[in-house]
Protein backbone atom coordinates (compact mmCIF):
# COMPACT_ATOMS: atom_id res chain seq x y z
CA UNK A 1 0.00 0.00 0.00
CA UNK A 2 2.82 2.39 0.85
CA UNK A 3 4.61 1.73 -2.61
CA UNK A 4 1.46 2.73 -4.26
CA UNK A 5 1.07 5.96 -1.93
CA UNK A 6 4.58 6.65 -3.32
CA UNK A 7 3.73 6.66 -7.12
CA UNK A 8 0.68 8.00 -7.33
CA UNK A 9 2.01 11.51 -5.51
CA UNK A 10 3.33 13.88 -7.41
CA UNK A 11 6.49 16.11 -7.26
CA UNK A 12 9.38 15.47 -4.98
CA UNK A 13 9.02 11.63 -4.67
CA UNK A 14 9.43 10.76 -8.32
CA UNK A 15 12.04 8.39 -9.26
CA UNK A 16 12.04 7.53 -5.51
CA UNK A 17 13.35 3.76 -4.78
CA UNK A 18 12.31 2.58 -1.86
CA UNK A 19 14.46 -0.58 -1.21
CA UNK A 20 13.17 -1.06 2.46
CA UNK A 21 9.47 -1.44 4.14
CA UNK A 22 10.25 2.13 5.68
CA UNK A 23 7.36 1.77 8.19
CA UNK A 24 9.99 -0.74 10.12
CA UNK A 25 13.34 1.01 9.81
CA UNK A 26 14.33 2.36 13.01
CA UNK A 27 15.79 5.41 11.70
CA UNK A 28 14.41 8.67 11.08
CA UNK A 29 11.49 7.45 9.10
CA UNK A 30 7.87 8.30 8.89
CA UNK A 31 4.40 6.68 7.32
CA UNK A 32 1.07 8.74 6.11
CA UNK A 33 -1.92 7.19 4.53
CA UNK A 34 -2.24 10.33 2.67
CA UNK A 35 -0.92 13.35 0.58
CA UNK A 36 3.12 14.32 0.04
CA UNK A 37 5.43 11.83 2.02
CA UNK A 38 8.30 13.30 3.52
CA UNK A 39 11.61 11.90 3.15
CA UNK A 40 14.09 11.04 5.32
CA UNK A 41 16.38 13.58 4.16
CA UNK A 42 13.74 16.10 4.27
CA UNK A 43 13.05 15.11 7.67
CA UNK A 44 16.86 15.30 9.12
CA UNK A 45 17.01 18.44 7.28
CA UNK A 46 14.48 19.91 8.42
CA UNK A 47 15.31 19.37 12.07
CA UNK A 48 18.78 20.02 11.72
CA UNK A 49 17.66 23.26 10.27
CA UNK A 50 15.03 23.80 13.18
CA UNK A 51 18.19 23.47 15.76
CA UNK A 52 20.84 25.46 13.78
CA UNK A 53 18.40 28.73 14.43
CA UNK A 54 21.39 31.27 15.92
CA UNK A 55 19.21 32.99 18.25
CA UNK A 56 17.39 29.88 18.99
CA UNK A 57 15.75 30.35 23.09
CA UNK A 58 15.88 27.98 25.80
CA UNK A 59 12.38 27.24 25.00
CA UNK A 60 12.49 26.41 21.68
CA UNK A 61 15.44 23.77 22.25
CA UNK A 62 13.02 21.93 24.64
CA UNK A 63 10.00 21.80 23.08
CA UNK A 64 12.29 20.88 20.00
CA UNK A 65 13.98 18.08 21.46
CA UNK A 66 10.61 16.65 23.87
CA UNK A 67 8.82 16.58 20.06
CA UNK A 68 11.66 14.68 18.61
CA UNK A 69 11.67 12.20 21.22
CA UNK A 70 8.15 12.09 21.04
CA UNK A 71 8.60 10.69 17.57
CA UNK A 72 8.99 6.53 16.95
CA UNK A 73 12.77 6.59 15.48
CA UNK A 74 16.06 7.92 17.09
CA UNK A 75 17.17 10.64 15.30
CA UNK A 76 20.45 10.93 13.00
CA UNK A 77 23.47 12.29 14.31
CA UNK A 78 23.25 15.45 12.13
CA UNK A 79 20.13 16.34 14.00
CA UNK A 80 21.80 15.33 17.74
CA UNK A 81 24.84 17.44 16.55
CA UNK A 82 23.18 20.74 15.64
CA UNK A 83 21.09 20.39 18.99
CA UNK A 84 24.08 19.61 20.99
CA UNK A 85 25.55 23.21 19.47
CA UNK A 86 22.26 24.52 20.14
CA UNK A 87 22.70 23.86 24.08
CA UNK A 88 25.68 24.97 23.70
CA UNK A 89 24.75 28.53 22.16
CA UNK A 90 22.13 28.40 25.26
CA UNK A 91 24.76 27.47 27.98
CA UNK A 92 23.10 24.81 28.88
CA UNK A 93 25.61 21.76 29.73
CA UNK A 94 23.11 19.74 31.71
CA UNK A 95 20.76 19.66 28.81
CA UNK A 96 23.13 18.41 26.47
CA UNK A 97 23.82 15.58 28.69
CA UNK A 98 20.32 14.85 29.14
CA UNK A 99 19.81 14.63 24.86
CA UNK A 100 22.59 11.90 25.04
CA UNK A 101 20.88 9.95 27.89
CA UNK A 102 17.15 10.17 25.78
CA UNK A 103 18.48 9.25 22.75
CA UNK A 104 20.00 6.25 24.63
CA UNK A 105 16.90 5.19 26.11
CA UNK A 106 14.87 5.86 22.58
CA UNK A 107 16.89 3.12 21.38
CA UNK A 108 15.68 0.58 23.40
CA UNK A 109 16.53 -3.37 23.08
CA UNK A 110 18.72 -1.96 20.29
CA UNK A 111 22.02 -2.00 21.61
CA UNK A 112 23.97 -0.98 19.01
CA UNK A 113 22.83 2.29 17.98
CA UNK A 114 23.79 4.30 21.08
CA UNK A 115 27.62 3.62 20.25
CA UNK A 116 27.07 4.31 16.87
CA UNK A 117 25.51 7.72 17.52
CA UNK A 118 28.57 8.24 20.12
CA UNK A 119 30.97 7.31 17.21
CA UNK A 120 29.70 9.62 14.56
CA UNK A 121 29.21 12.46 17.71
CA UNK A 122 32.21 12.34 19.18
CA UNK A 123 34.12 15.13 17.30
CA UNK A 124 31.28 17.22 18.18
CA UNK A 125 31.61 16.09 21.82
CA UNK A 126 35.31 16.61 21.96
CA UNK A 127 35.38 19.87 20.31
CA UNK A 128 32.49 21.31 22.62
CA UNK A 129 33.36 19.30 25.75
CA UNK A 130 30.57 17.73 26.61
CA UNK A 131 31.28 14.34 28.78
CA UNK A 132 28.84 11.64 27.80
CA UNK A 133 26.64 9.98 30.52
CA UNK A 134 28.79 6.96 31.12
CA UNK A 135 31.73 9.25 31.58
CA UNK A 136 30.09 10.96 34.41
CA UNK A 137 28.80 7.50 35.40
CA UNK A 138 25.38 8.51 35.74
CA UNK A 139 24.19 5.82 33.37
CA UNK A 140 24.56 3.37 36.63
CA UNK A 141 22.62 3.96 39.36
CA UNK B 1 -19.68 33.25 65.19
CA UNK B 2 -17.88 34.90 62.44
CA UNK B 3 -15.66 36.65 64.57
CA UNK B 4 -14.88 33.56 66.59
CA UNK B 5 -14.25 31.79 63.44
CA UNK B 6 -11.64 34.65 62.30
CA UNK B 7 -9.96 35.10 65.60
CA UNK B 8 -9.28 30.83 65.11
CA UNK B 9 -8.17 31.52 61.53
CA UNK B 10 -5.70 33.74 62.12
CA UNK B 11 -4.32 31.79 64.92
CA UNK B 12 -4.65 28.63 62.84
CA UNK B 13 -2.26 30.69 59.85
CA UNK B 14 0.38 31.47 62.63
CA UNK B 15 0.91 27.55 62.82
CA UNK B 16 -0.45 26.12 59.31
CA UNK B 17 1.66 26.06 56.43
CA UNK B 18 0.51 28.84 54.02
CA UNK B 19 -3.03 28.33 52.45
CA UNK B 20 -4.23 29.19 49.48
CA UNK B 21 -7.67 27.74 48.15
CA UNK B 22 -10.43 29.59 50.31
CA UNK B 23 -12.30 25.66 50.86
CA UNK B 24 -9.36 24.98 53.15
CA UNK B 25 -10.08 27.82 55.86
CA UNK B 26 -13.48 26.37 56.18
CA UNK B 27 -12.28 22.67 56.12
CA UNK B 28 -9.69 24.18 59.53
CA UNK B 29 -12.84 25.38 60.99
CA UNK B 30 -14.53 22.07 61.34
CA UNK B 31 -11.25 19.52 61.03
CA UNK B 32 -8.49 21.40 62.29
CA UNK B 33 -6.28 19.34 60.29
CA UNK B 34 -2.53 20.74 58.87
CA UNK B 35 -3.10 21.71 54.92
CA UNK B 36 -0.23 20.72 52.73
CA UNK B 37 1.72 22.79 50.49
CA UNK B 38 -0.63 23.21 47.60
CA UNK B 39 1.28 23.90 44.07
CA UNK B 40 1.03 26.35 41.75
CA UNK B 41 -0.20 24.32 38.61
CA UNK B 42 -0.56 27.72 36.50
CA UNK B 43 2.97 28.22 36.18
CA UNK B 44 6.13 25.75 34.57
CA UNK B 45 6.25 22.47 36.37
CA UNK B 46 9.27 19.94 37.09
CA UNK B 47 8.45 16.27 35.80
CA UNK B 48 11.00 13.15 35.62
CA UNK B 49 9.67 11.80 32.59
CA UNK B 50 11.46 9.14 29.58
CA UNK B 51 9.19 10.76 26.85
CA UNK B 52 10.45 14.25 28.28
CA UNK B 53 13.95 14.74 28.26
CA UNK B 54 13.82 18.33 29.36
CA UNK B 55 11.06 19.82 31.03
CA UNK B 56 9.68 23.10 31.22
CA UNK B 57 11.75 24.25 34.40
CA UNK B 58 14.98 23.22 36.05
CA UNK B 59 14.81 21.52 39.17
CA UNK B 60 16.77 23.93 41.44
CA UNK B 61 15.36 27.49 40.91
CA UNK B 62 17.17 29.12 43.56
CA UNK B 63 20.86 28.67 43.62
CA UNK B 64 23.26 29.23 46.55
CA UNK B 65 26.59 31.42 45.45
CA UNK B 66 28.56 28.49 44.59
CA UNK B 67 26.38 27.29 42.60
CA UNK B 68 25.52 31.00 40.79
CA UNK B 69 29.40 30.90 39.75
CA UNK B 70 29.61 27.65 38.58
CA UNK B 71 26.43 28.36 36.53
CA UNK B 72 28.85 31.83 35.29
CA UNK B 73 31.69 29.05 34.85
CA UNK B 74 28.85 27.42 32.70
CA UNK B 75 29.06 29.95 29.60
CA UNK B 76 32.82 29.47 29.46
CA UNK B 77 34.51 26.30 27.38
CA UNK B 78 32.99 23.04 28.87
CA UNK B 79 36.34 21.03 28.87
CA UNK B 80 37.21 23.54 31.71
CA UNK B 81 34.20 21.88 34.17
CA UNK B 82 35.61 19.03 36.03
CA UNK B 83 33.83 15.84 35.99
CA UNK B 84 32.59 16.66 39.45
CA UNK B 85 31.59 20.01 38.02
CA UNK B 86 29.13 18.99 35.26
CA UNK B 87 27.85 15.94 37.35
CA UNK B 88 26.67 19.34 39.95
CA UNK B 89 25.55 21.26 37.24
CA UNK B 90 23.16 18.35 36.14
CA UNK B 91 21.63 17.89 39.68
CA UNK B 92 21.03 21.40 38.86
CA UNK B 93 18.68 21.28 36.54
CA UNK B 94 17.70 17.58 36.67
CA UNK B 95 16.16 15.46 39.70
CA UNK B 96 16.44 11.73 38.69
CA UNK B 97 18.75 10.67 35.82
CA UNK B 98 17.17 8.13 33.31
CA UNK B 99 18.75 5.03 34.80
CA UNK B 100 17.28 6.13 38.30
CA UNK B 101 14.04 6.57 36.23
CA UNK B 102 13.90 3.77 34.81
CA UNK B 103 15.06 1.65 38.41
CA UNK B 104 13.00 -0.91 39.14
CA UNK B 105 10.90 -0.56 41.59
CA UNK B 106 9.77 -4.04 43.06
CA UNK B 107 6.54 -3.28 43.22
CA UNK B 108 6.18 -6.67 41.60
CA UNK B 109 6.53 -8.07 44.97
CA UNK B 110 3.82 -6.06 47.00
CA UNK B 111 1.11 -7.14 44.32
CA UNK B 112 2.32 -10.62 44.74
CA UNK B 113 2.36 -10.62 48.02
CA UNK B 114 -1.11 -8.70 47.99
CA UNK B 115 -2.21 -11.54 45.83
CA UNK B 116 -1.28 -14.64 48.64
CA UNK B 117 -2.39 -12.62 51.66
CA UNK B 118 -5.94 -12.32 50.26
CA UNK B 119 -6.12 -15.55 48.65
CA UNK B 120 -5.14 -16.87 51.73
CA UNK B 121 -7.51 -14.64 53.66
CA UNK B 122 -10.58 -16.16 51.66
CA UNK B 123 -9.52 -19.48 52.17
CA UNK B 124 -9.71 -18.78 56.10
CA UNK B 125 -13.11 -17.56 55.63
CA UNK B 126 -14.27 -20.46 53.34
CA UNK B 127 -12.81 -22.55 56.01
CA UNK B 128 -14.98 -21.07 58.56
CA UNK B 129 -18.14 -21.03 56.40
CA UNK B 130 -17.57 -24.87 55.73
CA UNK B 131 -17.41 -24.99 59.63
CA UNK B 132 -20.23 -23.03 60.63
CA UNK B 133 -22.44 -22.04 57.88
CA UNK B 134 -23.04 -25.62 55.77
CA UNK B 135 -25.53 -27.38 56.80
CA UNK B 136 -25.83 -30.50 57.84
CA UNK B 137 -24.00 -33.75 54.75
CA UNK B 138 -27.47 -34.48 53.06
CA UNK B 139 -27.33 -38.58 53.91
CA UNK B 140 -27.71 -38.95 49.98
CA UNK B 141 -23.90 -38.62 49.68
CA UNK B 142 -23.39 -41.77 51.86
CA UNK B 143 -21.90 -44.83 50.09
CA UNK B 144 -25.11 -47.31 51.10
CA UNK B 145 -27.37 -44.54 49.79
CA UNK B 146 -25.59 -44.38 46.64
CA UNK B 147 -25.61 -48.20 46.24
CA UNK B 148 -29.51 -48.14 46.76
CA UNK B 149 -30.19 -45.49 44.44
CA UNK B 150 -27.88 -46.93 41.59
CA UNK B 151 -29.56 -50.27 42.17
CA UNK B 152 -33.24 -48.55 41.93
CA UNK B 153 -31.92 -46.65 38.53
CA UNK B 154 -31.19 -49.79 37.03
CA UNK B 155 -34.66 -51.54 37.98
CA UNK B 156 -36.43 -48.90 36.60
CA UNK B 157 -34.27 -49.24 33.63
CA UNK B 158 -33.08 -45.60 33.33
CA UNK B 159 -31.61 -44.52 29.47
CA UNK B 160 -31.66 -48.15 28.58
CA UNK B 161 -30.96 -47.36 24.59
CA UNK B 162 -27.95 -45.77 24.86
CA UNK B 163 -27.06 -44.31 28.55
CA UNK B 164 -26.90 -45.59 31.71
CA UNK B 165 -28.93 -49.00 31.52
CA UNK B 166 -27.46 -50.22 27.91
CA UNK B 167 -24.18 -50.72 29.94
CA UNK B 168 -25.34 -52.93 32.37
CA UNK B 169 -25.05 -56.42 31.55
CA UNK B 170 -28.85 -57.60 33.15
CA UNK B 171 -27.97 -61.44 32.69
CA UNK B 172 -24.32 -61.84 34.05
CA UNK B 173 -25.36 -58.49 36.71
CA UNK B 174 -22.45 -56.41 35.91
CA UNK B 175 -21.00 -53.43 33.73
CA UNK B 176 -20.66 -54.41 30.39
Amino acid sequence: MFRAVVRLSTAGTRGLVRTRPSCSAPLASRCFSHGKVETDEEFDSRWVTYFSKPDIDAWELKKGMNTLIGYDLVPEPKILDSALRACRRLNDLASAIRILEAVRDKAGPHKDIYPYLIQELKPTLTELGISTPEELGIDKL
Amino acid sequence: MLLKGKNRRSSLLANTTRIKCASSYWLLLFVRAEVSDTVDMSRPMYCDRLDIPLPDKPYRDVLTDAEESLKQKEKGPWSQLSREEKIALYRLSFCQTYAEMKKPTGEWKTVIGGIFFFVGFTGLVVWWQRIYVYPPRPRTFDPEWQAMQLQRMLDMRVNPIQGFSAKWDYEKGQWK
